[in-house]
């Protein structure tokens, strides 16, 4: 191999991995040997970065106001205002909380365990409206994101956003409510096709009293819990809950449905079932450790293969974290990003339903693209943003109360700074036009891209034209 | 005789020779049952879950007024259309479409086991799934997907809004979403964009790279054909000044200028009223009756009601009884409204919700709403409504 191919070894592994990698990054990286550099990802990861948003105390103080105002009939209009208050804060929060984590996402010096935890975050996708919920749960995904398989599971199964979610709170004995149950088999382990109505069923017995207190931590109800004997998959027994986890980790389809997930997420849309097998081979052999099957597939050859190159559409996250990182972009106002979004179609805490994103193609529609290409002239260059995303049907309340009846237009710079002078500053001296697309763009350029480029008089604008072709969507 | 059989045999007698309007320009290289075929739909989006039962109020039955003792419309106030049912005063403008025979109202429409999540209904009803199915496209998507005669070219389904509605993705074709034609045409028309896709044929692959070569290519032969289709139709009907009614208008102009597009989708939002919901919601239903009002003689008098149908849905009705704050919370069926100038019942279609007969303080479901859209795909678009939702939809009698 040589130094050429472990360049672009390495800047493949880099937007797979992560969010892209900068020049002296690479530069460096790349003498390297790439087993070297792919253990590198999993090592000397710092203390692990949580979002601490909200305290706890914060949540816990806000819960017994809740308690101290009385039920809806009794309210006077003070407790009633209090009530609303806490309500908009809440969504003042929850905002925030977005912003943090994609802001996290652009500095952090970890991009892989982002990448790992906005993998896990689509995967067990979940809406809350408590902030303190959605971070809980945001930093089991984190903590968890390379460790086992199981515990992620697990913790995930117990956090109050998901118990909550997929109402498990109303799962009691002799009444019991399968949502949980559910999606449990079908989009968290085993896939469609692998169980039977009868084992959601005989699961969701076991599942009762799984519940959370007014703390937010996870209680075991014994009171509601069915401890009678139930048949799972064949076998009869007094199963609880993490007995059913342990029968659906036995079977080996749970396995090779997670891998096909990593598969499409960080190889293929479309996946190789050859390729798929191996890793969940090996992820079901080493006890589904996820740094094991990770750095199984971060060093097939398959992977840096010319078919698994250059040919994925980044998610909208993807590509503003990666364009923000690439450029150094400061946001003078973030609440852009909240915008950015939700125009593009995946708002972060916001997954479309519990299945989250469907990502690949269905990202892509005339108008997303056309904004998508217009993004990098509006971040970089400061423009002027007058694309409105659509209302989050769970803001619908808010905006029946502040209804006019002309809504104004929503028209914003997006106020945002790139750092022109360090991007330029970490390319070669002598970098040329066409050097600098081949370094942005995945995808090999081809003759039209290097004609194009070469009328450009400087880096700069050459780096503008790029970002806004439709060769920088993919990675 | 109507004026698409005189085309058709004028046509016919004059073998090509035919004499047509300058706004039907584009219409020429057509082949003539594509054009004498085509209909229009208008789905219209109420978002936030609209309040049913004070929109058609069931003013002669007691419960409705002992359960919604402060929000209840009196029965006085009400625009009778029945003795059990009316309109809400504030869709007065409904009333003279209602004389007219343009208006159905569907009771109850809905499905089993609800959700009363907004985004998860919402889904529902998007992607015509059922409560426990999670699908990434939804049903006018999948009726580009099938690839029927009418529903061929990538403007066959436009959205009058920035972004695209789940509604409309289907897994190879998808919508279009504009709100403003002449914006699209600069943006696909900028230099930078032209250059991009000028004679690109390396790209056309079956990869990603190709599908986002061949989406442009798309966005930008539909912003040129619908700007120069659209442009040429000077609008002469007045509308109010609301967004709501500036979408319908859009789309007037679309149909009226012959635009090939089938299916048109817009949408009004805010009408999730959990507190002192009267005069919110009687603000926004003012703007929808006041948009549609002016919409349907606009079609009218520009001889294109007959070809157009207009569906009303929102994602789910709200409780029968109202809540402490003078408001309601969220609830299950719902009504549907329904506008034409081709509507074979006309007025109220079926049985006024049932008061008495209640889930857990919900109404129940008399009609699936895919049953109203099986009718629509059957009856109005000419696509088998079985290829397009997840089996076999038995069809309404209301086209």
């Amino acid at each position: 191999m040589d130094s050429n191919d472990n360049f672009l070894h390495i800047k493949h592994l880099y937007n797979r991995a992560g969010f892209g990698i900068s020049y002296p990054d690479l530069h460096q990286l790349s003498k390297k040997r790439r087993s070297k550099v792919v253990d590198a990802l999993f090592k000397h990861r710092q203390e692990t970065e949580e979002l601490h948003l909200l305290s706890r105390d914060e949540f816990l103080s806000q819960q017994s106001l809740l308690a101290s105002l009385g039920t809806k009939k009794e309210q006077t209009a003070e407790e009633k205002q209090q009530r609303e208050d806490i309500t908009k804060a809440r969504n003042e929060k929850n905002r925030e909380l977005n912003i943090r984590w994609i802001q996290q996402m652009m500095t952090t010096e970890d991009p892989f365990l982002e990448k790992m935890t906005l993998f896990w975050h689509g995967h067990f996708a979940c809406r809350t409206n408590q902030p303190y919920y959605a971070q809980q749960l945001n930093n089991i995904q984190r903590t968890n994101a390379l460790g086992s398989f199981k515990t992620l599971l697990i913790e995930v199964s117990k956090s109050p956003a998901m118990l909550d979610y997929l109402n498990n709170q109303q799962n009691r004995k002799g009444k019991p409510n399968e949502n949980f149950s559910r999606e449990l088999m079908e989009l968290f382990t085993l896939g469609r096709g692998s169980y039977t109505e009868n084992d959601i069923k005989q699961a969701a017995r076991a599942f009762t009293g799984w519940a959370y207190n007014k703390s937010g931590d996870f209680e075991f109800n014994p009171r509601v819990h069915d401890d009678k004997e139930k048949t799972f998959f064949g076998q009869t027994g007094l199963f609880d809950g993490e007995a059913i986890i342990d029968l659906i980790l036995a079977k080996p389809e749970t396995a090779t449905f997670i891998c096909r997930k990593l598969y499409i997420f960080f190889v293929n849309d479309t996946p190789d079932e050859n390729h798929v097998k191996e890793l969940s081979d090996h992820f079901y052999k080493e006890k589904y450790d996820i740094t094991a099957v990770m750095k199984k597939l971060f060093n097939a050859d398959w992977f840096y293969e010319k078919a698994n190159t250059g040919n994925k559409i980044k998610s909208p996250v993807e590509l503003l974290v990666n364009m923000s990182r690439e450029f150094y972009v400061t946001y003078n106002k973030p609440q852009v990003l909240i915008q950015l979004q939700t125009s593009l179609g995946q708002y972060l805490f916001n997954p479309p339903n519990v299945a989250g994103w469907a990502g690949g193609r269905n990202w892509i529609d005339s108008s997303s693209l056309m904004l998508r290409m217009k993004i990098p002239s509006l971040v970089l260059n400061d423009g002027l943003l007058d694309f409105n995303g659509k209302a989050d049907p769970e803001d619908e309340a808010v905006i029946a109360l502040n209804r006019r009846a002309k809504p104004k237009p929503v028209r914003s710079y997006v106020n945002a700074k790139a750092d022109w002078e360090k991007f330029l500053a970490s390319l070669p001296r002598d970098m040329k036009q066409t050097e600098l697309a081949t370094f942005l763009l995945q995808p090999v350029i081809g003759q039209k891209i290097s004609t194009l480029v070469n009328t450009n008089q400087n880096l700069k604008n050459t780096a503008i034209a790029v970002t806004s072709m439709p060769e920088y969507q993919l990675c | 005789m109507e004026r698409r059989d005189f085309l058709k045999k004028a046509a016919l007698a004059a073998a090509g020779t035919i004499f047509v309007p300058a706004f039907m320009k584009p219409f020429e290289a057509l082949a003539l049952d594509e054009l004498s075929l085509h209909k229009n739909l208008v789905v219209v989006q109420l978002s936030g879950g609209n309040d049913g039962l004070n929109t058609v109020i069931p003013y002669g039955n007691d419960i409705y007024y002992q359960m919604r003792k402060n929000i209840a419309i009196k029965a006085q106030d009400v625009i009778r259309l029945d003795d059990m049912q009316g309109l809400n005063p504030n869709l007065n403008c409904l009333r003279e479409l209602y004389d007219q025979g343009w208006l159905s109202v569907i009771n109850d429409v809905g499905y089993p086991n609800p959700d009363r999540s907004h985004f998860r209904s919402m889904d529902i009803w998007q992607t015509g799934s059922d409560a426990n199915q999670y699908l990434s496209t939804g049903w006018i998507g999948r009726y580009l997907d099938s690839n029927c005669s009418t529903c061929n070219s990538p403007y066959t389904a436009i959205e009058v809004d920035d972004s695209l509605s789940l509604a409309m993705k289907g897994n190879s074709k998808k919508g279009i979403a504009l709100k403003d034609p002449a914006a699209l045409f600069r943006n696909t028309n900028e230099p930078f964009f032209r250059e991009m896709i000028n004679g690109d044929k390396e790209h056309l692959d079956e990869d990603n790279l190709g599908y986002l070569y061949k989406t442009m290519i798309e966005t930008s032969s539909s912003a040129n054909y619908i700007q120069n289709t659209s442009k040429i139709y000077k609008p002469n009907y007045s509308y109010p000044t609301t967004a709501f009614s500036n979408q319908l208008k859009t789309v007037s102009k679309f149909i009226c200028s012959g635009l090939r597009t089938r299916v048109y989708y817009v949408s009004l939002s805010g009408f999730d009223t959990h507190v002192n919901q009267n005069n919110q919601q009687g603000r926004l239903l003012q703007q929808y009756a006041e948009g549609m009002n002016a919409f349907i003689k606009d079609l009218h008098q520009n001889n294109k009601l007959d070809d157009t149908l207009v569906i009303t849905f929102s994602e789910f009705g709200r409780r029968v009884a109202q809540n402490a704050s003078n408001g309601t919370d969220h609830g299950t069926a719902n009504n549907m409204f329904l506008f034409g100038g081709k509507l074979k019942k006309k007025g109220i279609y079926n049985a006024a919700p049932n008061l008495s007969d209640l889930d857990n303080g919900d109404l129940k479901y008399q009609i699936d709403f895919r049953e109203v859209y099986g009718t629509v795909l059957d009856k109005w678009l000419d696509v088998n409504n079985g290829q397009v939702l997840s089996k076999q939809f038995n069809t309404l009698d209301f086209v």
